[in-house]
C-alpha cells in the first residue's frame, strides 16, 4: 500500500465516507473505488461489497482481486456527560464506536473528565443530533434523567434512522416521558424503538455495570440479535 | 464494528514515527477461520504489532514473513490451513483455512 493510498483512506475515514480498496492479488496493485476510475465489472463487486459491508475474492477473467470496503464506524452519541457517561466511553471506543458526547453544562462535557476517545459537543441535544445527522450506523442513548435535555435529543432520534435508542430512567420515568413524547407528536410504535429502561437487564447498580448492560445492549442490537 | 481498533490509523501513526511497516489482510478463509476476510495486522521492523489475523495461530509466521515484505518490498500472498494437529506446525487448530495477504506500506 502506498502512503498516498493510505492517506486517501483516512481521509475518507474522517469524512465518514464509504469507500472500498481494490487490491489486485498477487501482485497487490491498488485502487480506491469510488475515487479511481475502474472497469465495470470491479466497480459493480466494490458496490456490493459496500451494500453488505463484506470484504472478499473476486475473479474477473484472468485477474483475482480482494475486495474490502472501508465502511464508516458506527457512532454512539451520548446525552448527559455523566458519571454513567464516564463509564461508557472507554468501552464504547473498545468495541469500535466513534463516540460523541453532547452536554450543554459546561461542567459536564469536559476533557478532563472525558479524558479520550469521546468528541465533547456542548450545544443543545437536539441542535446537536440535528448537526450529527444519525443514520442507520448511529446509536444514541440519553442519560441526564432531565426532560429538558433528553426530551429534544429523543424527537430528533426518533425522527432519525438510528439503529438504537435507549433512554436512562425508571419505568415510570419512562412512562411520563412516553407521555411528553406522544402530546409532541410521536406515535406509539416509534416510541417502542426507546429501550427504557436502557440496558440489559444484568441487575447493573454502579455506574460501569450499567455502562456494561447499554453497551452489550448497542452491540446486539448492531448484530442483530433481538436483546 | 468491523474491528476493535483501526489497524490502519495505527500503522499510520507508526509510519509517522519513522518506522516500517507491513499491512497482513485476510483476503479468503474456509470453515471455521476465526477471523473473517478483511481482518488486518500490522507489523514494524521492531516487530510491533496490532490487530490480528486469526486467533492467534498464525500471527508469528505472519509477523516473521512481514519483516521479508519489508526488506524486499515484494507482497506476498500466503495460505495457510491445517496439516496435521502437532502442535509445533504453523495451523490453525480449529480445522479453517485461510489465504492472507502482506504488503509493504511503501
Amino acid at each position: 500500500m502506498t502512503p498516498e493510498t493510505l492517506e486517501a483512506l483516512a481521509s475518507a475515514r474522517a469524512a465518514r465516507r464509504p469507500v472500498a480498496l481494490l487490491t489486485r492479488l498477487p501482485d497487490g496493485a491498488q485502487v480506491l473505488y469510488p475515487d479511481q476510475p475502474v472497469p465495470p465489472a470491479l466497480a459493480e463487486a466494490a458496490e456490493a461489497a459496500l451494500r453488505d459491508d463484506r470484504a472478499g475474492p473476486v475473479t474477473l477473467g484472468e485477474e483475482s482481486w480482494f475486495i474490502h470496503p472501508q465502511a464508516p464506524p458506527p457512532r454512539l452519541i451520548v446525552v448527559g456527560a455523566v458519571h454513567v457517561a464516564q463509564a461508557l466511553v472507554p468501552m464504547a471506543v473498545a468495541v469500535g464506536l466513534a463516540v460523541t458526547v453532547v452536554d450543554p453544562r459546561r461542567a459536564f462535557a469536559t476533557e478532563e473528565r472525558f479524558a479520550e476517545g469521546a468528541t465533547l459537543v456542548d450545544e443543545w441535544p437536539d441542535d446537536a443530533l440535528t448537526a450529527l445527522r444519525p443514520d442507520s450506523r448511529t446509536a444514541i442513548v440519553t442519560l441526564t434523567h432531565d426532560p429538558k435535555l433528553d426530551d429534544p435529543a429523543l424527537d430528533v432520534a426518533l425522527r432519525s434512522e438510528a439503529f438504537y435508542i435507549g433512554a436512562l430512567g425508571s419505568r415510570r420515568t419512562h412512562a411520563k416521558r412516553v407521555e411528553r413524547l406522544t402530546e409532541a407528536g410521536h406515535g406509539a410504535e416509534a416510541i417502542a424503538r426507546i429501550r427504557a429502561p436502557v440496558g440489559l437487564d444484568i441487575g447493573a447498580v454502579t455506574a460501569p455495570e450499567i455502562a456494561l448492560s447499554v453497551i452489550a445492549q448497542v452491540v446486539a442490537a448492531r448484530r442483530g440479535k433481538p436483546a | 464494528m468491523s474491528g476493535t481498533e483501526d489497524i490502519l490509523e495505527t500503522a499510520r501513526a507508526w509510519r509517522a514515527e519513522g518506522e516500517s511497516v507491513a499491512l497482513a489482510t485476510v483476503v479468503e478463509t474456509w470453515g471455521s477461520s476465526p477471523r473473517p476476510a478483511g481482518s488486518r495486522l500490522a507489523v514494524t521492523g521492531t516487530g510491533r504489532l496490532a490487530g490480528s489475523v486469526s486467533g492467534g495461530c498464525i500471527e508469528g509466521a505472519v509477523a516473521d514473513i512481514a519483516q521479508q515484505v519489508m526488506k524486499d518490498g515484494r507482497p506476498q500472498l500466503l495460505d495457510f490451513g491445517i496439516s496435521d494437529e502437532r502442535a509445533w506446525e504453523v495451523g490453525l487448530a480449529c480445522g479453517g483455512k485461510l489465504k492472507v495477504f502482506v504488503e509493504p506500506l511503501a
